[in-house]
């Protein structure tokens, strides 16, 4: 009885060939998800080649000469393109505006996760989301016709008091359309991004160690010294750097409040300032080919430089949040 | 009968009236002595009065907890005040962007704005004459056609992020991130390259779309990615299992299971570029009439047209700039709302 030979069943095939339906699917989801690299390679290739000239004949004086200067056809000479002063006017915008952002965006995430009361937080929030879904260009209109007024009087009470400081000396009274007018409008810009993604981090301070310094007898501010600080820091250095590279590459909003000269000037309260992209769209009217060649090149420079600083930005938050 | 006393219930830990006087008071004492300072000092004006009462509650409130406590405690009152302030100043600008944008644009908005162009209307000609219908329809145009080109590649993306989990993931991940820091002008100055330099086409809402193609396709991307994470993974087990394939699984499952957080995603990239200025400026062209071809012949949009306005700077123009400013904060709002009500909505992914 025991006698009879059990025979196993044939082994079932297991394929792991993905099916055709698969293939095109993997094949065309691929194709998407590549498309962003693409396009970020084809952005740098295409304003590589037009700017390519200028980059070739003016060489490194692109980046550290500071004179636009574009002959008439009939004067017969050369051009000569230098985006110096605007690269310098950028990081000076960008540094106001960060000095004003930077506390007032980590007070504020400060106090949405520790201080406010639970009925502020959700209204809060809402103002800081809204605020970073304005348009450029209302800020623009605002900073000019309403902030600039007032910004003009603080800027003279900062000269009368602070004058003896050579950045707020004053050559000439010409106070309106000065970097600290556009770095005060692009630091109201900056806020939300710098706020939101300091929210974020502080958020993750882990509960455990918030409440073994209070144990300890921690006042709230030694908490936030001892525990979210330290543990934060990456991702509000990240955050503040985002904001950074939004302030770099803003147009239109600067270009309202800024009064673009092609000079180099430690007075930040003086009518005259500079930034590459808001450049870009002043010369960009009535510009000829070989002009136009120039400004591709400037913003083959403002790619760069944003692109770098944002990498960089995601890089320190991306590790501050895994850890 | 003995009555049983039942204590209330109390918050030991909570403010007494004892111990909130000295706060009160010092409330009181500083509002009198920020008046005071700035009557009978040069100090004057209303950022004169915020700046003193600023340093007066610091001071105060320091001094108190100083000498009611030790330097911790001060230094705590310090950076409390100066936290609240903060917290403060973020409210501020919102209230005051609202509020000017209501008031200086109410009074060019009318009904007449939205059936006529500025064709054969002078830049200082009264605000009953002219409107934004040109500015009203490319803007309706330049959405459509960035949407068409970015919502496809945007989910794309996120779907090879979250579905294949390939080898590159991780590097997409990052340059999507990145590629969202570019700035607006550099997104027009390439279409600018691409389209009419090197293909030599003409200013077109075509061409202004595709710059803001750019723009919206990391903003879609990473909120499909968040949105497709959260799909829980038995959802696609249990469609293998029945003997999906892949791509019947993420068609017939994970994408309807996601499907209001998709459109929630569009819903916020359309909001992100609709008020965008810079790369409009560099591929439109900027017409003044209505036209009603979006592939060719120069046209406008609501950010261009308040752009062309505040440039002529005559009164009415600004006017007109304003009214402009508010009819894209309605648009922009309206799709702000419109993704908060869908991502409220419970009982969906």
């Amino acid at each position: 009885m025991s006698t009879a030979t059990s025979t196993l069943p044939p082994k079932r095939e297991i394929t792991t060939k993905p099916r055709f339906s698969d293939k095109v699917f993997r094949a065309v989801v691929t194709t998407g998800g590549f498309s962003s690299l693409v396009i970020l390679g084809l952005i740098s290739l295409f304003l590589l080649y037009n700017g390519l000239n200028v980059f070739r004949t003016e060489g490194l004086g692109f980046i550290t000469g500071f004179d636009w200067i574009v002959p008439l056809p009939e004067e017969g000479l050369p051009a000569q393109y230098g985006i110096g002063a605007m690269l310098y006017g950028t990081v000076v915008i960008g540094l106001i505006a960060l000095f004003f952002a930077f506390p007032i965006s980590v007070g504020a995430a400060l106090f949405l996760s520790y201080y406010a009361p639970d009925w502020l937080k959700k209204p809060m929030v809402l103002v800081i989301d809204v605020m970073a879904a304005i348009p450029s260009i209302v800020f623009g209109l605002w900073g000019f016709f309403v902030l600039m007024p007032h910004a003009e009087y603080w800027a003279k009470l900062i000269h009368k008091y602070l004058g003896f400081i050579p950045i707020f000396d004053m050559p000439a009274n010409a106070f309106t359309r000065s970097p600290f007018i556009a770095g005060l409008v692009l630091a109201i810009m900056i806020i939300p991004i710098i706020t939101s993604i300091s929210r974020e981090i502080f958020a993750q301070t882990p509960l455990d160690r918030i409440q073994a310094a209070y144990a300890l007898g921690a006042t709230k501010w030694s908490m936030i010294k001892s525990v979210v600080f330290p543990y934060g820091r990456g991702g509000v250095v990240g955050g503040a750097m985002l904001g950074l590279g939004r302030a770099i590459g803003e147009t239109v909003a600067v270009y309202t409040v800024l009064n673009i000269v092609f000079d180099i000037r430690i007075e930040v309260l003086l009518s005259a300032g500079g930034s590459v992209a808001s450049m870009i769209v002043n010369k960009f009217g009535e510009a000829n080919p070989d002009e136009l060649k120039a400004l591709m090149a400037s913003g083959f420079v403002l790619f760069l430089v944003t692109l770098l600083i944002n990498f960089l930005a995601n890089f320190i938050i991306n590790r501050t949040a895994r850890e | 009968m003995s009555t049983v006393t039942i204590p209330r219930p109390s918050k030991p830990w909570g403010v007494n009236f004892k111990q909130a006087i000295p706060d009160v008071v010092a409330a009181f004492a500083t509002l009198l002595i920020t008046y005071a300072i700035v009557a009978y000092t040069p100090l004057k004006g209303k950022l004169a009065f915020v700046i003193v009462l600023f340093l007066v509650a610091v001071i105060a409130s320091a001094a108190i907890s100083g000498i009611r406590r030790d330097r911790k405690a001060a230094l705590n009152s310090i950076s409390t005040v100066m936290i609240y302030v903060a917290g403060m100043f973020v409210i501020f600008p919102l209230g005051s962007i609202l509020y000017e944008i209501i008031r200086r644009g109410i009074g060019g908005l009318s009904l007449g704005m939205f059936s006529t162009d500025m064709a054969v209307t002078a830049s200082d000609a009264p605000l009953s004459e002219g409107g934004l219908i040109h500015a009203v329809v490319g803007t309706f145009y330049i959405v459509i056609i960035a949407s068409l080109i970015s919502v496809p590649i945007g989910i794309l993306t996120a779907l090879y992020l979250t579905e294949i989990k390939g080898k590159a993931a991780g590097t997409i991940r990052f340059f999507v991130q990145a590629m969202s820091g570019i700035p607006s002008i550099v997104a027009g100055l390439f279409i600018y390259a691409v389209w009419m330099i090197a293909l030599g086409n003409q200013y077109s809402a075509a061409a202004g779309a595709m710059a803001l193609a750019i723009l919206m396709i990391p903003t879609v991307a990473r909120t499909s990615e968040e949105v497709l994470k959260l799909i829980p993974s038995d959802l696609r087990e249990a469609g293998l299992a029945m003997g999906g394939t892949q791509w019947r699984t993420v068609a017939m499952i994970v994408i309807p299971a996601a499907q209001s957080g998709l459109i929630t995603a569009v819903i916020l990239g359309v909001a992100r570029v609709a008020g965008e200025t810079a790369p409009l400026l560099l591929t439109m062209g900027g017409a003044d009439a209505l036209n009603l071809n979006p592939f060719a012949g120069n046209s406008s949009a609501i950010p261009f047209y308040v752009w062309k306005n505040f440039l002529l700077g005559t009164e009415t123009a600004i006017d007109r700039a304003w009214s402009g400013v508010l009819v894209l904060m309605i648009i922009v709002l309206f799709f702000f709302s419109l993704t908060r009500f869908l991502s409220g909505r419970k009982g969906r992914f």
